[in-house]
């Protein structure tokens, strides 16, 4: 536990009030790709930050740190976030699946192999934070999840429009996004989801 | 970031107890801005008080519509089948915004909540900043003014209010719900939001302490249609330039029984001019009369050096969303 200056209690619960330049640890308990960690955290790190410098699983990847370009994008209980805008604290007893994590049984995932077969990268900085992206992508089309693309109600076509608007929250600087398009494209029709 | 301590309460009241007692606390939603601002520099608060847990994530039917608790994930509310059912506006509106990354993260009321994008507002290296520290001046005045506001603006900020959720909701009369010390209290959304007027850096109708606990929408009206334009720099993850929330209901001849217009990217908070929501009672859907309409929405507009075009932009985006609403009819 880090360094506590007072604990100030409301209503049964105890706040514990950090020292000035010290902050109190918590505890949290995360499952991270199957693994249980048991850790106490400074409220100031964020997810991304865990999973890379204490946790040593670079694969997830700092872009810009503000959210904007979905390189750090990890599963939070099946669901896609932004790792750099969420604090690991709040993650409590969630989850967390990272590329590291995606992998069964020393088979990559189709996705992982979707990427490789297209060529759906150059430098590779993005790549982690596509692939996880794309694999909820597809859940969420599949469980009927709206776009702005797709109409509602419509029988929605899983268009090249469709594709890239649910991937508008990864930006690829180098550009390969035609074949990031055609690698999802073929996993979404490799697994019959309609 | 600077330290911080981090709390998670068990209730709403605690929650409030907190945050009440703490004024160097925030509440903390899906930190999709927040914690971005931290990271900047521009929000530094000593404790985190996390209310993503509360009870506070239904979405209900009520007498006169549908109430949204604070705590629904933006993306859920988007794809709940009451909501693009009976307020496709919403939906639209909120799958117009950010990523499915940022949605599927933020909450309702921290959407709600989140601050502008002016440049000067979110660098702390610019000094000038009435929102950041009062009294400091406006670095956007003669800046880079070009996503500033048009409308409502004032001397001390030109701010623009950056979400579309919150132009939907306008639009659809809602109303926030909050609950503080005293009792809850209901706030229409439309006296929610503040203009920056002297006071740029309050930006809300909330009180110290105070946590938005649900939204409450009444029903469009009758035989009404809608349509959410976001016009913006590139087609998908950007903030508007200029966006329109269109709600047109049809009476007999179809003639227009009630129109409501509601503007985002254009002013402090989601614009909407009454009297010539008004004038629209009984006329004819056509071009001609929507640029009547949109000639009163932005007339006494007030554009700076480099945002002059969103006058002629928000003119447009405002035929082409009452055209849009009106043909779906």
């Amino acid at each position: 536990m880090g360094a506590t200056a007072a604990a100030l209690t409301i209503s049964g619960i105890t706040v514990e009030m950090a020292a000035a330049a010290v902050a109190a640890t918590v505890h949290c308990s995360l499952t991270i790709n199957g693994d249980l960690h048991d850790l106490d955290l400074e409220p100031r790190v964020t997810l991304l930050d865990l999973l890379r410098e204490r946790l040593y699983l670079t694969g997830t990847k700092k872009g810009c740190d503000h959210g904007q370009c979905g390189a750090c994008t990890v599963l939070i209980n099946g669901t896609r976030v932004n790792s750099c805008l969420a604090l690991a604290v709040t993650q409590d007893g969630n989850q967390i699946t990272t590329i590291e994590g995606l992998a069964a049984n020393g088979n990559l995932h189709p996705m992982q192999a979707a990427f490789i077969e297209r060529d759906g990268f150059q430098c590779g900085f993005c790549t982690s934070g596509q692939i996880c992206s794309a694999v909820a992508m597809l859940d969420e089309w599949k469980r009927g999840m709206p776009s702005a693309v797709t109409t509602h109600g419509a029988a929605a076509d899983f268009s090249d429009a469709e594709i890239r608007e649910r991937m508008a929250g990864n930006i690829c600087r180098c550009g390969a996004y035609p074949n990031i398009v055609a690698a999802v494209r073929d996993v979404h029709q490799g697994s019959g989801a309609q | 970031m600077i330290p911080f301590t981090y709390v998670r309460p068990k209730d709403t009241a605690d929650a409030v107890a907190l945050g009440t007692r703490e004024p160097a606390s925030r509440f903390l939603g899906g930190g999709t801005n927040l914690v971005d601002l931290m990271k900047m520099g521009v929000e530094h608060p000593a404790h985190l008080i996390d209310v993503t847990r509360l009870p506070l994530a239904a979405i209900e039917r009520t007498a006169d519509g549908i109430r949204i608790g604070a705590m629904t994930r933006n993306t859920e509310v988007a794809a709940h089948p009451l909501v693009v059912g009976r307020y496709p506006l919403l939906s639209h509106a909120l799958l117009s915004g950010a990523s499915p990354q940022i949605r599927n993260m933020a909450t309702t009321s921290g959407n709600l909540l989140q601050r502008t994008r002016c440049f000067y507002f979110y660098d702390p290296s610019y000094k000038e900043c009435n929102k950041r520290v009062p009294g400091s001046g406006c670095a956007a005045l003669n800046g880079y003014n070009r996503i500033h506001a048009i409308l409502g603006a004032s001397e001390r900020c030109i701010a623009t209010y950056p979400g579309d959720m919150a132009v939907a909701l306008t639009a659809l009369d809602a109303r926030v719900i909050v609950q503080g010390a005293q009792p809850e209290r209901t706030i229409p959304i439309n006296t929610f939001y503040r203009l920056p007027g002297e006071t740029p850096h309050i930006e809300n109708d909330l009180k110290a302490g105070e946590l938005i606990t649900a939204l409450e929408i009444p029903q469009p009206p009758a035989n009404s249609r809608s349509q959410y334009i976001k016009v913006r720099d590139r087609n998908s993850f950007a903030f508007a330039l200029v966006s329109v929330a269109a709600i047109v209901a049809f009476g007999e001849n179809n003639r227009i029984a009630e129109a409501r217009i509601a503007l985002g990217g254009v002013a402090h908070k989601p614009w909407r001019v009454p009297a010539a929501e008004q004038a629209l009672h009984g006329r004819e859907a056509n071009e001609d009369t929507f640029r009547e309409t949109a000639d009163a929405i932005v007339r006494g507009a007030k554009s700076y050096r480099y945002n002059g075009f969103k006058v002629e932009l928000a003119r447009r985006t405002i035929v082409r969303a009452l055209l849009a609403a009106s043909e779906t009819n």
